[in-house]
């Protein structure tokens, strides 16, 4: 994404006020070719940055768009002066879009690039938490996670001698780890950060509590309750064990502390009144999660909040399709986090639910109640 | 459109050259080195505070205040005022418009004054908050400022026109050795060229005698007309000719040039003198990279040859090519915008006989230089004077 002169066409960056070409003020941002060519690189040795002094030195180089800007830019380490480079633009520590150029082509282990790992919060050879093993949108995570190179997923099971579906298979796979987790229960969640705290670069909360019904078709604040506990309350359990752990690993070496991942329904933006009290404490988590991320962002660590519509599980087993498969979801997780993403809408109802709220709210509120 | 002749300086000086020493770090403000330059010139020139009728400042430190701020600050009561925010490019700029305002007389005694303090966390600060390109677009690559940004330039040029860290090494040595003999440089102990070149890495090719020690200081000048100067008995030095530049050759994807090349046939021609001409030439010497550009941008020599020009010259004071002779901001420190004035007030002293221990010996011509402000990848300003001492 660039800035774009509507009046003549040309790119511009940085962003300014008015084209460089012709003055004319109509810059809107839009996608933009990709492809550039480094014109020179530089290794600077003693950035007079702290976060960059931790991880010097660190290689940037000036790249010149084929669509015009140039551009001061991280550089992957395959970058070459003189050949040409694919730009994307990355989240980094700080939340803030940055220019990032990778070789044109792919090439061995492109991933496993130093500072490539630092923009984004690639799994590979992490150690994750994945905090429900019970649940199929944690197993499926677990499976994925391991399919992206990750080290040891430990998988938080409440009540681990009370069998479940698919336990099996779980403690099958190798450098998988299960673990007594109820992040409802404070000194549950307390006990295993004391054990592992120190162990998790990545903390998947797959935390789920559907049930149907709003306000009037229920009697009492008994669902809400439990809504409210398993959600909310145990996203605020599972913070306060592992966050100051995760924040202060930021900047532990090349497998330090990275991210925090959320799944989230997507009506936590809009409420659905069928599951209106259910929606609701979505809201909440989803307020929790800005807050979460900017506590957690002096440390480096990413927040990525993953928005799905329902899910292909027994609680929405009423709603109609489209809904999302668990496996959707797992394999979102990975792409958020070798992308390094902030936000990410898992399947058709979710990224239509974005859109139409970006385009009209209330006419969203008032469709939503049918 | 066609451009016009521009008017003549006839009749301009520049008089009263003031250095305020420099400190690496100081407790005091910019306010306090201003003014102490300020007290200076007035006690050099032999004038009361109440005869400077023009003020012409420069800092990058002063906060919230500016140039009219400092006029009840030093009880300065001026019918002409200019705040220059042109980075190394400001000493050019501010003699040029004090030079207009003498001429047209909304002034007699134009003060130009630049100065910084430097505490422990104001460099930071001033990286931090540099200009909204630099602070959205290079910030964020851990660059904070300009050793990042001069080293991608350092590394297209050197590679572009085969100069190498020894080339580039020799202006650097030159210079320190000029600065051994300026009592007030902070750089006191001698530089090889060895050393130079097994200094520790800064960023890729800049290493760390490329990199000026940022400090605390200040330097002024008085600009008036030639009448106002014989009145008051000064010693003064003719303004010959100037250029300024900004933003020159967009289209270059990469500087290897400066705005200079864009006005130096302007440059001689006003002056009515030849490159060969002058005695001393003060350039502004921010990396020794941007230094060997202004070779070949000011006509000393081709673009590209640079190097060779280096090679084939002695840049020391007693040498062929007397060149920041006062150690320039490598050797003797960049106090933030002062740096700016530092090569002019020296070339001053130099044309005036004035320099004490680092004089050219029958220098009478001399040319300053000035180049400023990364924005965000390449120096947008540049200037040039060339003025003659009483004997020429
Ligand atoms: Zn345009």
């Amino acid at each position: 994404m660039l800035q774009r002169c509507e009046a003549c066409g040309a790119f511009a960056y940085p962003a300014r006020e008015a084209c460089p070409s012709c003055l004319s003020p109509a810059l809107a941002f839009a996608d933009a070719p990709r492809l550039g060519t480094l014109l020179a690189e530089t290794t600077a040795r003693v950035p007079s940055d702290v976060y960059f002094r931790e991880r010097a030195p660190w290689r940037i180089g000036l790249v010149k768009m084929d669509c015009g800007p140039t551009i001061v830019a991280h550089l992957h380490a395959d970058c070459a002066e003189g050949a040409p480079v694919r730009m994307s633009l990355q989240l980094d520590k700080s939340g803030q879009a940055v220019a990032f150029a990778r070789p044109e082509g792919e090439t061995p282990n492109m991933a496993d690039d130093r500072q490539w790992r630092e923009m984004t919060a690639d799994p590979k050879f992490r150690r994750v938490l994945v905090t429900n093993g019970r649940s199929v949108i944690g197993q499926e995570a677990v499976v994925a996670l391991k399919a992206a190179g990750v080290k040891t997923v430990f998988v938080g099971v409440a009540e681990p001698w009370r069998p479940f579906a698919g336990e099996d298979q779980l403690r099958r796979q190798e450098g998988v780890e299960v673990v007594t987790l109820d992040a409802a229960d404070e000194k549950s969640a307390a006990d295993l950060a004391a054990d592992i705290g120190g162990k998790v670069d990545i903390l998947v909360n797959t935390t789920e509590y559907v049930r149907t019904g709003g306000l009037l078709d229920r009697k009492g604040t008994s669902i809400a309750r439990d809504e409210i506990d398993q959600a909310y309350l145990g996203f605020i359990n599972l913070a306060q064990a592992f966050g100051p752990a995760m924040r202060m690993r930021g900047a532990d070496g090349i497998n330090n502390s990275v991210a925090w991942v959320n799944i989230l329904s997507v009506y936590a933006l809009a409420n659905w009144p069928a599951f209106g009290a259910y929606s609701a404490s979505q809201a909440a988590c989803l307020s929790l999660s800005h807050c979460l991320r900017a506590e957690l962002r002096p440390g480096g660590i990413k927040v990525m909040n993953l928005f799905t519509g329902p899910v292909d599980t027994e609680w929405f087993q009423t709603v109609p399709p489209p809904k999302v498969a668990p496996r959707a979801i797992a394999q979102a997780i990975v792409s958020g986090l070798r992308g390094g993403l902030e936000e990410m809408y898992v399947g058709d109802v979710a990224e239509e639910i974005r859109q139409r709220l970006a385009a009209n709210p209330k006419a969203l509120e008032r469709e939503l109640d049918k | 459109m066609m451009k016009s002749q521009r008017t003549p300086y006839e009749g301009i000086v520049i008089a009263a050259p003031v250095t305020i020493p420099y400190v690496r770090y100081s407790i005091e403000s910019a306010q306090w080195w201003i003014g102490r330059a300020l007290g200076a010139l007035v006690a050099q020139a032999g004038i009361k505070a109440s005869d400077i009728d023009g003020l012409c400042v420069s800092s990058f430190t002063m906060g919230t205040d500016s140039g009219i701020g400092l006029t009840q600050h030093f009880g300065l009561c001026v019918r002409w005022l200019d705040t220059i925010p042109l980075g190394g490019a400001s000493a050019i700029a501010g003699l040029r418009k004090a030079a207009r305002a003498v001429q047209a007389r909304d002034a007699d005694i134009v003060a130009c004054v630049a100065g910084d303090t430097n505490h422990v966390d104001s460099f930071r600060l001033t990286l931090e908050n540099f200009s909204r390109f630099n602070q959205d677009a290079v910030y964020p690559y851990g660059a904070g400022g300009a050793n990042a940004s001069f080293a991608l330039i350092a590394r297209n040029y050197m590679r572009t026109f085969g100069v190498t860290r020894e080339d580039v090494g020799r202006i650097a040595v030159a210079q320190r050795a000029n600065a051994l003999r300026n009592p007030h440089a902070l750089m006191k102990a001698p530089l090889t060229l060895e050393q130079y070149l097994a200094a520790r890495p800064i960023s890729d090719p800049i290493h760390l005698f490329d990199c000026v020690m940022p400090c605390a200081g200040a330097e002024a000048f008085l600009v008036m007309r030639e009448e106002t100067a014989a009145s008051l008995g000064l010693p003064a030095a003719r303004l010959l000719s100037t250029i300024e530049r900004h933003n020159a050759f967009a289209d270059d994807p990469m500087q290897v040039r400066g705005g200079w090349a864009m006005d130096v046939g302007e440059l001689y021609a006003m002056a009515g003198v030849k490159p060969d001409d002058l005695d001393v030439v003060q350039t502004y010497d921010d990396y020794p990279v941007i230094t060997m550009m202004q070779f070949e941008d000011l006509g000393f020599c081709k673009k590209g040859e640079g190097a060779e020009f280096v090679r084939a010259h002695d840049l020391t004071i007693d040498g062929d090519f007397p060149h920041n002779t006062s150690g320039g901001q490598l050797s003797v420190g960049q106090a933030g915008a002062a740096g700016a004035y530092l090569g002019l007030v020296e070339g001053l002293r130099q044309v005036l006989g004035t320099a004490g221990p680092t004089q050219v010996s029958n220098a009478r011509l001399g040319l300053a230089s000035g180049f400023g402000m990364i924005n965000y990848d390449r120096g947008l300003a540049s200037g040039a004077a060339i003025f003659a001492g009483p004997s020429r």
